[in-house]
Order: structure tokens, then C-alpha cells, then sequence
């Protein structure tokens, strides 16, 4: 049983590791604003989502699993609002 | 051979790396950013330090509060800019300024360097103290910060409130008692509206336990006031909320009430306890709570009104 959950552990924080350098690559080669802001939400979202996850059968209690999902919500929260005002101050610079 | 010391070592090139791109950095907007991240990258190197403690007070301030007030104060450089423009310094007061810098910096590396070993210190006496009498609290830190070193603690609430005092007392006459000017002037965006009213109640929330829990595990008045005032500041970046008057009563009580309450309990200690700042043990938990609950109010007062800067009205420039 513990053996699944270290599995199920390493594959989703693998994934979740993966879209972090995914997204990090994105911010740095991508040609303008918009679509860094498209490869940052991706690494914030799903990589750190598939990390939380992944430690998930790793918390040493029920609460202390919450707790980690409640991070996650929260950056996805404050993740999908900065990048709503940062695209629209962009829009407002082009106009 | 543990991966730990290595992550480690990165860690600190990065810390290194990002205070010097700070001061690089031409920007000043750029340059504010930069210091966000070392704070948050500060607040890392608190945990790994294994001083939880600290590293929440430096994620709430240097990277949070900070930032805000940085961000706003060039904001307000930039308005006045426009207006004057001051001539860039000569080479000559370069060269001084970098001597210096180097001289300071110089003192103090010799300083830690010629430090003797063991390092002298009271922690001991601190642990011993906090562990003893007047304590009851399950989180070494709170205990030293609020029992071993009380009239500290106090004089740093006391120097929040004469910071505020100062910023105030920069406003025009006129506008004397006036409100602050909002921190955004134009109609806020529908995005931001939407995260204030979601993240402000949580946030609040969070603060509260933060505070609440500080008796036993990382976490305190101060952590739990910063967030608050993050909060209330989120609140009126979006409008939900305006910045009170600087006048109003409610506003003053509660910025003074932190070390208000802190003091008029230190001399009630020597009635009950028999010295200035001592508790009695049988009820020094409920004394310390009763202490940081208006310490928190201070705090999460006294930070937004430093972002908020001073009133506003009657002859502006």
C-alpha cells in the first residue's frame, strides 16, 4: 500500500516538475508578454496542482493534506487575477 | 551524500545574485520587484535555518509589505519627477557613496569573521527564562518575545506607531484629520474587485490562525497582523473599502492600543508579579493572549496606514 502511494507520489510530483520547467522555458523563450504570461500559468496551475498531489498521500494528517490543497487554491486565485490585470494593463499600454 | 547541502548552496548564490540585480537594476519599479524576491528568497533561507518563526515575519514583510510601500512610494517619486527634475550625482559623490558602502560592509564582514567561538550569547538564558516562570506557551519564540525580552517588544509596536505619527505629519495643514488619498484613483478592474472579496476573508482568516496558533508553533502577533494588513490594503486597492480619516478615534485607539495594553499590563506586574513586565504564572498564558490580541490590532493597523501615506486634501501639489 505504502509502495502505491510513493508511486502514485513520484509520478504526479514528476509531472507537476515537468510543467515547471515546461513553463520555465516558456517564460524565457517566448516572444512577448502575453504568451509568458500563458507559459507562467501553466508551471503555477497544473505544476504546482500535480505537486500538491503528489504529496498528498505524503501529509502526515487529514488537516495537513487540506491545508496543502488549500495552498494550491489560493495560488491558483491569486495566479488567474494577477494575470487577468497584468494582460489587461498590457491591452490598455497597446490601445 | 544528502542533495540537501547543494540545494543549499544555490539557495544562497541566488539570494546573492538577486540583491545584486536589485541594486543593478535601472529601474526602479524593476528594481522594487527584485527586492520582493529576495525577500520571499530570505524567508526560504529562514526555513532552512529552521527559524519558521522569522522566515513568515520576512515572507509578510519584506516580500509583502514592503513591496507595497516601495511600490507605491516610487509611484509617487516618479509624479514628482515630472515636476522637478534633480540634476544626477557627480562622479565625485559616486565614488564617496561607493567608498562607504564598501567601508560599512567591510566593518561588519570583519566583525562576523572575528567573531569567537562558541559565539557569546543569551540564548540560554533566554530558553531558561522562557522555559520558567511567567511563560506557559508551547512555542520557545512567543515566550522570549512577549516574557524574556517584554519591554523590547513593546518599544518596537511603540516605533510602528511613531512611524505612522511621522508619515502623517508629512501632509499639508489643511488636510490635517482628512483621509488618506486612495491607493488606486481610477475605477479598480472587475479582476481585482474578485480577488479582494475572495482573498480578503481568507486571508483574514489566516491571519487570525496564524496569531491564535503562534502560542505553540511558528507563527505570532506580528505574522498574523501583517496579514491582516495585507488584507485590508488588498480591500482598498480595489475600492471595497476606503482609508479612514486619520482623525477618527477608532483609528488612533486602535493604533495605540497594542503597546497601550502592553504597558498598563507591565506595571500591573509589579503589583501582582513584583517586577515591571512580570507575569503572575497562574494566569500568564490568558495575560500574554490578552497582550498580543491588541498588539495584532496595532499592527494590522499601523502597516496600511503606512502604505496609505499621509492625508490628502485642501492644498495638494
Amino acid at each position: 500500500m505504502s509502495f502505491l502511494a510513493d508511486l502514485v507520489s513520484l509520478a504526479a510530483i514528476g509531472a507537476g516538475v515537468f510543467f515547471f520547467i515546461a513553463g520555465t522555458v516558456g517564460l524565457l523563450r517566448f516572444p512577448d508578454s502575453l504568451t509568458r504570461l500563458h507559459a507562467l500559468s501553466k508551471a503555477d496551475n497544473l505544476g504546482l496542482g500535480l505537486i500538491v498531489l503528489g504529496l498528498i498521500p505524503r501529509a502526515e494528517n487529514p488537516l495537513a493534506a487540506f491545508k496543502l490543497v488549500v495552498v494550491w487554491a489560493l495560488v491558483l486565485l491569486s495566479g488567474a487575477s494577477t494575470a487577468q490585470l497584468i494582460g489587461r494593463a498590457l491591452r490598455r499600454g497597446r490601445e | 551524500m544528502s542533495v540537501l547541502p547543494l540545494l543549499d548552496v544555490g539557495l544562497a548564490l541566488l539570494v546573492v545574485a538577486v540583491a545584486t540585480w536589485t541594486m543593478a537594476a535601472r529601474d526602479l519599479f524593476a528594481s522594487v520587484l527584485g527586492y520582493v524576491a529576495y525577500g520571499l528568497l530570505l524567508a526560504l533561507v529562514w526555513v532552512r535555518l529552521h527559524a519558521p518563526d522569522i522566515g513568515l515575519t520576512e515572507a509578510a514583510v519584506g516580500g509583502g509589505v514592503t513591496g507595497v510601500l516601495l511600490v507605491t512610494a516610487g509611484k509617487r517619486l516618479d509624479a514628482l519627477k515630472a515636476a522637478t527634475s534633480g540634476a544626477a550625482p557627480r562622479l565625485r559623490v559616486k565614488i564617496l557613496a561607493g567608498a562607504l558602502s564598501a567601508l560599512v560592509a567591510g566593518a561588519l564582514a570583519f566583525v562576523v569573521a572575528s567573531l569567537p567561538t562558541p559565539a557569546p550569547s543569551l540564548a540560554p538564558q533566554a530558553a531558561a527564562a522562557a522555559a520558567g516562570p511567567g511563560a506557559g506557551l508551547g512555542n520557545p519564540i512567543t515566550a522570549v518575545l512577549i516574557s524574556y525580552r517584554a519591554f523590547d517588544t513593546m518599544l518596537e509596536k511603540i516605533v510602528l506607531a511613531l512611524a505612522v505619527l511621522g508619515i502623517w505629519s508629512v501632509g499639508a495643514d489643511a488636510a490635517w484629520g482628512g483621509a488618506p488619498a486612495p491607493l488606486r484613483k481610477a475605477r479598480p478592474d472587475g479582476a481585482m474587485v474578485l480577488l479582494a472579496q475572495i482573498l480578503a476573508p481568507i486571508g483574514a482568516l489566516i491571519g487570525v490562525h496564524i496569531f491564535w496558533v503562534g502560542a505553540d508553533a511558528p507563527g505570532g502577533a506580528f505574522q498574523g497582523g501583517a496579514l491582516l494588513a495585507a488584507m485590508w490594503m488588498v480591500a482598498m486597492m480595489a475600492r471595497l473599502v476606503e482609508a479612514p480619516r486619520i482623525g477618527s478615534r477608532a483609528l488612533r485607539l486602535a493604533l495605540i492600543s497594542g503597546p497601550a495594553v502592553f504597558l498598563a499590563v507591565g506595571l500591573a506586574g509589579i503589583a501582582m508579579a513584583g517586577s515591571f513586565f512580570a507575569f503572575p504564572p497562574a494566569f500568564a498564558k490568558a495575560l500574554i493572549l490578552f497582550i498580543e490580541t491588541f498588539m495584532v490590532l496595532s499592527v494590522a493597523v499601523a502597516l496600511p496606514m503606512m502604505v496609505a501615506g499621509p492625508p490628502e486634501g485642501g492644498q495638494e501639489p
